[in-house]
């Protein structure tokens, strides 16, 4: 890892989907009317197929090395070199982000495939494909930046595409505060995720053995953030915290969850590329990428477990009620996030990583086999009024199943070896609580799963007979990448089959240079097979199974009603779940409210006192003038007349000085040398003062005569007449 | 001739102003014409002036240094370094930009152009001064023209607006007045000094003040520094000194919001750079966490409380709401000078300049729809997207811009102001990282409102065109600018941070000589 080797070819797996989409989003409207849609699609699916073949070829030239000298560094321009804060524009490939770019260009280029048929009729098609490509490249710059400061563009790059595409459609007004919701609430980890670099760079300043920001070097320095306290915290601690601040809001973790369900108001593929496959990880892979900090502190890692467990099964309850297709799928995504951070937080960062891959394939397939039903049902959401479309779509059905065993954690397909590993270094490292909410979890998720394949693909169709007449299986471009995921789906989790059912966990063994070090290693490192191991495995399917068969009995045999679980206390906890916890009208009543308050609170502030004042200051220097002008009529002009009076006299009373008498002359020149000797000693210490005041007075009277006279002069200029007038 | 250069930027404008005078107030484009020709000059000299500055050293450059009246020793002494490269190449860009901006104007053109080139020649002259008083008045010199524009060519609260502005800054002028004249005649004591307004003399000056308390336990530089600190703040403006500016920008023709916002407020930061941190570094160092930081987060919070208050509150108007986001973005500007990190000081100026960019293009493109529109309410539009995509494309880069996205320009300086910051003012920097929060609100809403949704029914008819191409001519080159200093800010860090570090090295060496220093130091 000393010395990292220095390629120059990794600028072009950003580079590549950042000039698709500078291309469709400056000339797109143009490429669209010229050369149709066509060239909108070649021009996106090119550039990310490129990055694609780029990001192939990062992988294998890292297999051909020592597992310990996978480092690739391309670095592409000087960023912000200021002081000890050195950041460039840098892509880095270690085994980690080798994954995860071929996770976001593979999957995201199959997403980039279907979106050509699902968006076809768009209008405003060369719009979406430049957001597309601009997200992929913003992710990629996520994934492989060598340092915080740039992984942080392509947070809020990604962050921004996100925006953009949930209010695509922004004629509708639901969409765009969708959108809103998501930047907003994103902010909000944005900010923790910026304090968290904060502390992490000043830290390490004060420890006084030099500071970083880049990846690499920070691995090496963390541990000198041992002992440092901010407010009395330990800097460690609170920097983690800050960042999980981050990664809770772009992976919709408690308490910032609440923006992913509403982004599903974006095009499906969005949901299935942003919104499931990718961006929503980005928190975890951020939590992974820093796990050595993460590891310093047992406090922050307690945090981020325990927020991962709820997660995944209020998430899970929630889905257990929703009618809309995408809804449900959506709630899914935040429990099966609140897995990834779950394992994170025990230290799993291998497994929570391995979850990460396959939950992308399975669910960028269920998503895409979602979309497929929809286009299908003329832009129908709601489950209630589809069913048996099993015949009509025969791949999306079976696709849509893989996919649904896989989440619902059956051997072997991909959800359950993750998901598992995941449980299991959950239990063995001592957290059996947080087992347990995983475990309840992850019997909810194959309920609601099969509930919606039941309602979904069997039984009879409940939407109108227009609707029924249209109904039709999706073009071949939107099908064949739902095969290639549900392929995926079932083989991923053979990367990652564990010792205890004879595999060699060929994923960990990747991971490891990175992970080497961190807490994760020594979880993973101890290859011997427990007897419990077992058990939990056979009680994870078993509860998995029993879901189904649930699912089975109240949505096909019908021979339960669904309403036995709903009256259960009088309804109220279905109403709640089925509201989701009331938590957007909390949010509302609470922060957004208080919020808007504040902002009222300023702003009459502004006018009513600050202007207040300004004015009333204003009115009173009027009046001082007003009164100063009068004074000067009256009391000056009258004593400058009153003195030449005065003078005048004088003048006739000297006249009898001059007498002749030369002793009264003397008298009177001694008298002036003894003054003229007395002045000069009035020192600088007097003087000032004198010379201040008297300067202030006379720029302040000046300020208020001026006023008191210019009055009406001014009335006359700034209206038309005298503007006609001084023209 | 090189160390002309200076001059012939600061006085270009003015011959200008002769020209157009000597014109006939019926050949109006020949007007226009002329006013933009004679701000293009400063413009080049300014890419000359870029090319040609040594970013190695802290030593002022093209420096024209003459005896102006003797008798009392003040001088035409002109200069740049790393301090003011910037805001002079700054203004030299927005000059030419704003006389686009201002080719609708319909009342005695002749004079408002002007008027116009003598704001040029005096805002370049105030950045380039380094004789006190030479710097002072350039500064008055600056508000008569801003008065007439504001008064004459101003909304329908002209005449308010107009005279709120003018009593703030004579405020502050006043008491810069009396600052600038307590160190000239304590130069005068000072044995090597000499009587004089010398910018890169007085230094030396401060150290002879008596330490003693004068008022209110404060001594008398401490008061000096207040004053001038007051005067500054004024420009800023800091909180609660800033109503000004709302009106003021509400009633101001684009073309002087654009340059009220992005040069005028950037005087109050760089004077203090400028007078208070050579001129008095112990009370700077001394002022910093309160007048600075504190007071500059406050303003970063409050400003974009009460930006956000326009989303929803009476008037609704884009303008104020662009107002007050200004408020709030000077604030980090505050915060990163007060910090004493190289990321810090280096930070704020370069957010000096990127608002001035972000901001005149949100103020150009309040102008292009009120143009059309002629009225600026935020909820009186929806759906200008569909109607004027490409303005709306424009609209967007400024928005997100202003609103500090990764890969634009503000983001690495208000990310530098608040890095630096952390280090010595946690308190403040906390607040000013959670306000992006509320920046993005106030954004997005706004962008929902007046683009999003279906397009108004009385505009349905009422065709509103898309944007011109004098109109995007004055945006491209502030979009061009905002993306590639995302990308490269060392396009101008480069210039700044020798000259900056310098003078972060002065106060804190200055400090080092009070007690608690060591123990700041290690803060």
């Amino acid at each position: 890892m000393d010395h990292p080797l220095l390629v120059s070819y990794l600028r072009w797996i950003v580079l590549f989907p950042l000039l698709g989409a500078v291309v469709n989003g400056v000339f797109g409207a143009k490429i669209q009317e010229r050369f149709g849609k066509n060239g909108i699609s070649i021009v996106a699916c090119a550039a990310v197929g490129l990055a694609f073949i780029f990001a192939l070829r990062a992988f294998f030239q890292l297999t051909g090395v020592a597992p310990e000298e996978r480092y690739l560094l391309d670095t592409l321009l000087r960023w912000i070199h200021i002081g000890s804060l050195q950041v460039d524009i840098a892509f880095a490939v270690d085994p980690l982000s080798a994954m995860m770019i071929l996770i976001v260009t593979g999957i995201g280029g199959l997403i980039h495939l279907y979106s050509i048929g699902y968006m076809h009729d768009d209008e405003a098609y060369w719009r979406f494909f430049a957001y597309l490509n601009l997200f992929t490249a913003a992710m990629l710059t996520l994934v492989l930046a060598d340092n915080l400061v740039l992984m942080f563009v392509g947070w809020e790059g990604v962050g921004l595409c996100s925006y953009g595409l949930i209010g695509f459609w922004y004629k509708e007004h639901a969409n765009t505060t969708a959108g809103n919701k998501a930047f907003i609430v994103n902010r909000i980890g944005d900010a923790g995720f910026t304090l968290g670099i904060f502390i992490i760079f000043w830290s390490l300043f004060e420890a006084g053995h030099g500071t970083t920001a880049v990846f690499r070097d920070l691995s090496q320095l963390i541990h000198h953030l041992e002992g440092q306290l901010v407010w009395g915290i330990p800097a460690a601690t609170l920097a983690a915290l800050c960042l999980f601040v981050g990664a809770a809001g772009k992976s919709a973790q408690i308490p910032l969850y609440v923006w992913l369900p509403d982004a599903m108001a974006g095009p499906t593929p969005v949901s299935a590329l942003i919104h499931a496959a990718t961006m929503v990880t980005a928190g975890v892979y951020m939590m992974a990428r820093m796990h050595f900090l993460f590891s310093m502190s047992p406090v922050a890692l307690g945090v981020v477990a325990t927020v991962g467990a709820l997660t995944a099964l209020v998430a899970a309850t929630i889905g257990l009620a929703q009618f809309d297709i995408k809804k449900v799928l959506a709630y899914s995504t935040v429990s099966q996030l609140g897995y990834m951070v779950l394992g994170v937080g025990v230290g799993a960062y291998g497994a929570a990583v391995f979850h990460l891959m396959t939950h992308a394939f399975f669910k960028a397939c269920l998503f895409l086999g979602s979309g497929s039903v929809i286009h299908a049902m003329g832009d129908e959401q709601d489950m209630r009024k589809m069913g048996g479309l099993r015949e009509k779509m025969p791949i999306t059905f079976w696709t849509f199943l893989i996919s649904t065993i896989a989440i619902a954690g059956i051997p072997p397909l991909a959800g359950f070896f993750s998901k598992d590993e995941i449980l299991w270094l959950t239990f063995s490292g001592g957290h059996p609580l947080l087992w347990l909410i995983g475990f309840a979890a992850a019997g909810m998720t194959a309920f609601y799963m099969f509930r919606q394949i039941f309602m979904v693909f069997f039984g009879e169709n409940r939407a109108d007979e227009h609707t029924k007449e249209h109904l039709h299986e999706s073009p071949p471009v939107m099908t064949y990448p739902l095969i290639v995921l549900a392929v995926g789906a079932l083989f991923a989790g053979f990367l990652g089959v564990p010792p205890a059912l004879g595999g060699s966990n060929i994923l960990e063994h990747w991971l490891e240079p990175v992970f080497a070090g961190g807490h994760g290693g020594g979880h993973t490192a101890h290859h011997h097979v427990e007897v419990i191991e077992y058990v939990l495995m056979a009680a994870s399917v078993g509860i998995a199974a029993v879901g189904i068969f649930l699912a089975y009995l109240i949505y096909y045999r019908r021979s339960v009603s669904a309403d036995t679980f709903t009256a259960v206390g009088g309804g109220v906890p279905y109403q709640a779940v089925f509201n989701k916890y009331y938590i957007d009208e909390l949010y509302h009543a609470t922060a957004v409210r208080g919020t808007l308050a504040v902002s009222w609170l300023c702003s009459v502030f502004d006018r009513n006192v600050i202007d207040f004042i300004v004015n009333n200051v204003a009115k009173v220097t009027g009046v001082i003038g007003w009164a100063v002008g009068r004074f000067d009529h009256y009391i000056i002009d009258g004593l400058v007349n009153g003195l030449a009076d005065v003078t005048f006299g004088i003048g006739n009373r000297l006249r009898q000085i001059q007498t002749g008498n030369l002793s009264i002359y003397l008298y009177v020149i001694v008298g002036a040398i003894a003054v003229s000797q007395f002045l000069p000693r009035v020192g600088a210490d007097i003087l000032f003062p004198v010379v201040i005041v008297f300067l202030s007075l006379v720029i302040v009277v000046g300020i208020a005569l001026w006023l008191s006279t210019r009055r009406i002069q001014w009335r006359l200029m700034l209206t038309k007449e005298g503007v006609s007038e001084l023209r | 001739m090189e160390s002309s250069i200076l001059t012939l930027m600061i006085f270009f404008p003015l011959a200008g102003m002769i020209t157009v005078f000597c014109l006939p107030s019926q050949a109006k484009d020949l007007i226009r014409w002329t006013a933009f020709a004679f701000t293009l000059p400063a413009f080049f000299l300014g890419i000359w002036l870029y090319q040609n500055f040594d970013t190695t050293t802290t030593a002022l450059q093209f420096v024209v240094n003459v005896p102006w009246i003797e008798s009392f020793n003040i001088r035409y002494f002109v200069g740049v370094d790393g301090v003011s490269i910037s805001m002079i190449l700054l203004t030299a860009l927005l000059c030419p930009i704003c006389i686009l901006a201002s080719w609708n104007i319909e009342r005695a053109e002749k004079g408002y152009f002007a008027l116009f080139l003598l704001l040029d020649t005096a805002m370049t002259g105030v950045f380039c001064a380094m004789d006190f008083f030479l710097f002072f008045i350039f500064w008055e010199l600056m508000l008569l023209p801003m008065y007439f524009l504001i008064g004459i060519w101003g909304g329908p609260r002209r005449e308010y607006a107009a005279i709120k502005f003018f009593l703030y800054t004579m405020l502050g002028s006043a008491l810069m007045l009396v600052c600038m004249l307590v160190f000239y005649f304590q130069a005068g004591a000072v044995e090597g000094v000499g009587y004089t307004f010398d910018l890169t003399q007085l230094p030396a000056v401060a150290q002879h003040f008596q330490a003693e308390p004068l008022l209110f336990g404060f001594s008398l530089p401490q008061i000096m520094w207040l004053a001038l600190f007051i005067n500054f703040a004024v420009k800023i403006p800091a909180f609660p000194f800033h109503t000004w500016l709302p009106d003021a920008h509400v009633e101001a023709p684009t073309a002087i919001s654009v340059i009220l916002a992005g040069v005028l407020l950037k005087m109050g930061t760089y004077g203090i750079l400028r007078v208070n941190y050579p001129l008095l570094p112990e009370e700077t160092f001394f002022f910093a966490p309160y007048c600075l930081a504190a007071l500059g987060a406050w303003n970063i919070v409050y400003g974009a409380f009460c930006a956000l208050s326009q989303c929803f509150t009476e008037p609704k108007d884009l303008k104020k709401l662009v107002a007050y986001s200004s408020i709030s973005h000077m604030g980090y500007v505050m915060l990163g000078m007060a910090s004493f990190t190289p990321q810090g000081i280096n930070g704020a100026v370069l957010q000096m300049f990127n608002h001035g960019t972000i901001t005149a293009m949100l103020f150009l493109i309040v102008g292009v729809i009120y143009d059309r529109a002629h009225h600026r309410r935020i909820d009186g539009f929806g759906g200008l997207a569909s109607v004027m995509p490409v303005y709306t494309g424009v609209m967007g880069l400024a928005f997100f811009a202003a609103m500090g996205l990764p890969g634009l320009s503000a983001f690495i300086s208000e990310v530098l102001c608040l890095l630096g910051a952390w280090h010595t003012h946690k308190i403040p920097t906390l607040l000013g990282a959670l306000t992006v929060i509320i920046t993005a609100s106030y954004l997005l809403w706004t962008i929902q409102q007046m683009f999003l949704g279906k397009p108004r029914e009385e505009y349905a008819d009422m065709h509103l065109s898309e944007i011109n191409t004098r109109e995007l001519c004055m945006l491209a080159p502030l979009g061009v600018i905002v993306v590639v200093l995302g990308f490269y800010p060392h396009a101008v860090l480069d210039l700044l941070d020798v000259s900056l570090q310098g003078l972060n090295e002065v106060v804190l060496s200055a400090s080092t000589s009070s007690p608690d220093a060591a123990a700041v130091a290690l803060r």
